[in-house]
């Protein structure tokens, strides 16, 4: 991880002025200072994006391009999913991996033509995962985007609220990108997200990513949420959180992300570490990444450790919280195969008591995503 | 007439006799956030100064709650366990955490008075 060290100066994204503005709280995060939650509180953030629309600034993400010959072949040796098979502007979720078939980071890769990608990567990871590709794909060109924000957009609303602004991106299906201009700005749209619900990730220049995200406030259906319900959502989701979730030491198969590798992927390989991840799709994983539902009212937190009906410790969670959707405690962590079955009973050690749990499937929450008219 | 004081660790006692009401102050609350969980000792645990006697927790963490004098619990807020919301919006009212029967009043003269808590919370954030 390259996450700051204490004493060095935070980054700040376009968007600081603004969350200060609301009255933020803000945290550093994977080396900037960013809003962990507002006045309104994480649960009530939580709602209103399940409810409405939420606003999120992920401007520390990474953006970039890589083009130039064979862009779809070239990347296709650095990660499992098929890019091949993608049809111009649309978008899919995969991971870069190393020759143990450990995860480096998760991702976003859009086509946007035959030679030319745009990616979207983890905060913490960005400057070692462009400096990953630039080292094994020297005959590309990685354009990485310094001066353009991110805002996500994310909610039942989110769709209304844009197309008001941007006539034509409510009928974009999940997982496709356009780019549109809006005030002869240039935005980069995908419909995706972290949150489980419809909505839209918008790259905008840094220098019109302050007026773009308060036209967007001026809709009263739409409030600031920060990274804590992110987190919230995200886990209802039953999406990965990179550095807890997945990491250099689980491959996609042990972070249950199979069906992020197409079959003539799976069958072909060509990606680091496939001779790893063929032999845990082969023979089964040793260990397999779950949702867990707690029967009772405590969260489980990361870090706590998971035993079977004997007390025998088999895995640990996580990611794990209160979900506010649910009114219920819930996680995520990797256990042995033999207890990774649905339905199989776990307690979760939580200050030294055992708290029951059942393996449960993912997503915790039913994702809303719009899947075309 | 009660007399309230408060640990470096944002608990009051607001003492009543030989008992002490103990709970989280407004500025905890505030800085943990939505409340989701509380868990509470048994009446009739016997608690040493500073040593954790609950747990509250918000969406994002888990914090302990420290005994602010040792003592014997007499008794629990078991409306904190069905609505935790009580902490942050009454935390000095309907949101306390436990009485604790004071074994040594002495104990109270280390803790902060009101005064000298205002200033510590100013100088936290």
């Amino acid at each position: 991880m390259t996450d700051a060290s204490d004493n060095a100066p935070l980054a700040v994204t376009p968007l600081h002025a603004l969350h200060r503005a609301a009255g933020a709280r803000m945290v550093p995060f994977a080396g900037y200072d960013m809003p962990v939650q507002y006045p309104d509180g994480i649960l009530t953030e939580h709602l209103h994006t399940r409810e409405k629309a939420g606003l999120f600034d992920v401007s520390h993400m990474g953006q970039a391009f890589l083009s130039g010959t064979n862009v779809i072949a070239r990347f296709e040796t650095l990660v499992p999913g098929d890019i091949a098979s993608l049809a111009q502007g649309r978008i899919r979720y995969t991971q870069l991996l190393n020759a143990e078939g450990g995860i480096l980071d998760d991702m976003m890769v859009t086509r946007l033509s035959d030679d030319r990608l745009f990616l979207v990567v983890n905060a913490a990871c960005k400057h070692q995962d462009f400096a990953h590709i630039a080292r094994a794909l020297p005959d590309l060109k990685l354009d990485i985007l310094n001066t353009r924000a991110l805002i996500a957009l994310q909610g039942p609303l989110a769709s209304a609220v844009l197309s008001k602004l941007l006539p034509g991106v409510e009928l974009m299906p999940f997982m496709s990108a356009k780019n549109l201009a809006h005030n002869d700005v240039e935005l980069y749209i995908s419909r995706s997200g972290y949150t489980g619900e419809d909505g839209y990730e918008i790259s905008v220049p840094d220098a019109q990513a302050e007026s773009f995200a308060q036209t967007l406030l001026a809709d009263a259906r739409v409030k600031w949420i920060g990274l804590g319900a992110r987190d919230s959502l995200r886990l209802e989701a039953g999406l990965c959180l990179y550095g807890h979730d997945i990491d250099t030491t689980t491959t996609p198969i042990e972070g249950n992300l199979i069906w992020s590798i197409s079959k003539r992927r799976r069958a072909e390989g060509g990606f680091p570490g496939a001779s790893h991840v063929q032999k845990h799709m082969a023979e089964g994983a040793p260990r397999k990444r779950v949702g867990l539902a707690l029967d009772g009212k405590a969260p489980a937190r990361e870090g706590a450790e998971i035993a079977d009906s004997t007390g025998a410790i088999v895995g640990r969670v996580t990611s794990g919280g209160f979900a506010p959707s649910l009114q219920k405690p819930i996680a995520m962590g990797y256990v042995d195969a033999a207890h990774a079955a649905l339905g199989t009973e776990l307690n979760l050690i939580v200050r030294g008591k055992p708290l029951p749990a059942r393996v449960v499937a993912f997503p915790f929450v039913p994702t809303r995503y719009y899947r075309g008219p | 007439m009660s007399e309230t004081r408060y640990t470096k660790d944002h608990e009051y006692i607001r003492v009543e006799g030989d008992v002490g009401i103990v709970g989280i102050t407004d500025f905890a609350q505030g800085q943990l956030g939505d409340v989701v969980f509380v868990e509470l000792p048994q009446a009739g645990k016997v608690v040493a100064k500073g040593a954790e006697a609950a747990v509250v927790e918000s969406v994002k963490a888990a914090s302990e709650v420290y005994a602010p004098v040792s003592g014997e619990v007499v008794d629990v807020n078991g409306a904190i366990e069905g609505q935790p919301g009580l902490v942050n919006e009454d935390p000095a009212g309907k949101g306390w955490f436990l009485k604790i029967k004071i074994k040594d009043k002495a104990e109270l003269s280390e803790l902060m008075d009101e005064a000298a808590y205002q200033a510590f919370v100013s100088s936290c954030s």
